[in-house]
């Protein structure tokens, strides 16, 4: 079995890869070859920074069609900047279309939220840290994780798919807002497993272990 | 529930041990990095941050590596500050397992760095690191300037100022370390650290001159800091970091458990 994480130059692809192969036996590969993602059993998405600079990425690496197509056909798991270029469309930085495998867009906290929470605390964007995920759906990748554990976020945008069914997990910064999503093949997260310890390693090797049915 | 405050356990590292002195000096060995970074990632760390703080650049080899080494181990956010002058090395740290890098005097020295790598890596992989010294004389109101080199040279420049000039070039975060309290186990400088955090929109680490539990909990509750930095009284075993929680919780301060 090999699982390809997808190098498209954005992000800390050697986390996810160390994590991956603390969880696994299964040979983890970090490529850019459109062959050795299409060949691959299972299909990491990462990703951080802009998703202009990530959309321009892709298409630079002719990525795009290759993505859309393993999303629909291998186990899949997108991971912060991975689960927000499925959407269809971005508020970030003016505006910029997205690979679109989900109807719906990608908005920035600042549009949604206040200054502070109804408890009064203050709400820094970024938001970054440990917040709690309301698991919305049982979902393998959920296995031995509690119901509100805690994962590590770095992030000041966040998705608004039309489909609210196909919601995973909700997490609360100002607003309750979709921290994870899931359907059929795919699941894809806000947070960082790489980055959330003993749950994070959790739902990776949970990734490994998934036949992609939901 | 909503977003934990932080709790970091800094190690500073020369030539490869964990040290940590009093203001810098009367270096102590508190053992190996890897290990030291292990444990507290199985006490329930939610972030680490690595200071190198050897003195010449030829050992910067084994920083490399140490890195490489505690990020194949402990999957917790990793920061590495010490040494970080140049594009380049923020690279090289990132590619080594790094989460983020503290940049220091280089920020100083050069503060399009920090606006440079914000833009390429993104600002959450970017700590600006806050050396402050209290200025103003008995009577005056509280000025805090930036020193380097340890606390020893004064650069002039305003420190609460500097915070917001950093937080514009795209910081994504503040460790800000009282050089006065630093070592001192009387606690963080609470004017200080409430002066930054009410004048920035970003997280802020309160560092320097934890000795007990309560003086983490002041820094969340007295200083409004997002996330609390201590190396001694983990070192020595004198506190767990999950009694340091289970403290804050008793105090009504939201913690990762």
């Amino acid at each position: 079995m090999t699982i390809a994480v997808i190098d498209y130059s954005m992000g800390n692809l050697h986390s996810v890869h160390k994590a991956l192969q603390h969880v696994t036996d299964d040979k983890v590969i970090i490529t850019s070859s459109p062959d050795d993602i299409l060949n691959a059993d299972r299909i990491v998405f990462p990703g951080q920074g802009a998703a202009r600079d990530c959309m321009n990425e892709l298409h630079k690496r002719e990525l795009v069609d290759v993505v859309k197509e393993v999303s629909q056909t291998k186990p899949f798991l997108g991971v912060c900047m991975g689960m927000q270029v499925l959407m269809e469309h971005s508020v970030e930085g003016g505006g910029v279309d997205c690979i679109g495998l989900y109807n719906g867009t990608v908005q920035h906290f600042t549009d949604h939220i206040g200054a502070t929470d109804a408890a009064g605390s203050r709400l820094k964007i970024p938001q970054m840290g440990w917040n709690q995920i309301r698991q919305t759906q049982n979902h393998p990748l959920w296995k031995d994780i509690k119901d509100q554990a805690r994962f590590y976020f770095v992030h000041s945008y966040f998705v608004d798919p039309d489909d609210k069914a196909i919601i995973a997990g909700e997490t609360e910064f100002g607003i309750h807002y979709p921290s994870a999503i899931a359907k059929e093949n795919v699941f894809a997260i806000q947070a960082h497993p790489e980055k959330s310890a003993d749950d994070g390693l959790q739902l990776l090797k949970n990734f490994t272990q998934w036949d992609g049915q939901a | 529930m909503s977003l934990a405050k932080r709790i970091i356990p800094c190690l500073d590292v020369d030539n490869g041990r964990v040290v940590k002195g009093v203001n810098f000096v009367d270096i102590r060995d508190a053992g190996d990095p890897v290990e030291v970074a292990a444990r507290y990632n199985r006490e329930g760390a939610d972030e680490i941050t690595f200071l190198d703080i050897t003195a010449s650049s030829d050992d910067r080899e084994t920083t490399v590596h140490m890195v490489e080494a505690i990020a194949s181990e402990v999957f917790i956010p990793l920061t590495v500050g010490g040494g970080i002058r140049k594009v380049e090395d923020i690279r090289t740290m990132l590619n080594a397992g790094a989460d983020k890098v503290a940049i220091n005097t280089a920020a100083i020295h050069n503060p399009e760095l920090v606006r440079e790598a914000a833009e390429y890596y993104g600002s959450q992989c970017i700590v600006v690191a806050i050396d402050a010294k209290k200025v103003s004389k008995e009577g005056e109101p509280d000025r805090w300037d930036i020193f380097t080199h340890g606390g020893r040279n004064d650069t002039g420049i305003d420190a609460v100022e500097w915070a917001k000039k950093m937080a514009e070039y795209g910081a994504g975060e503040l460790l800000v370390t009282s050089m006065d309290k630093d070592g001192t186990k009387s606690g963080f400088n609470i004017p200080l650290t409430k002066a930054i955090t009410d004048a920035v929109n970003i997280p802020v680490i309160a560092s320097g001159g934890v000795g007990n539990l309560q003086h983490l909990a002041d820094g969340v509750l007295k200083a409004g800091a997002d996330a609390v930095l201590a190396a001694s009284i983990f070192h020595f075993n004198e506190y767990t970091v999950g009694e340091a929680k289970a403290y804050m919780q008793e105090q009504g301060i939201e913690v990762r458990i």
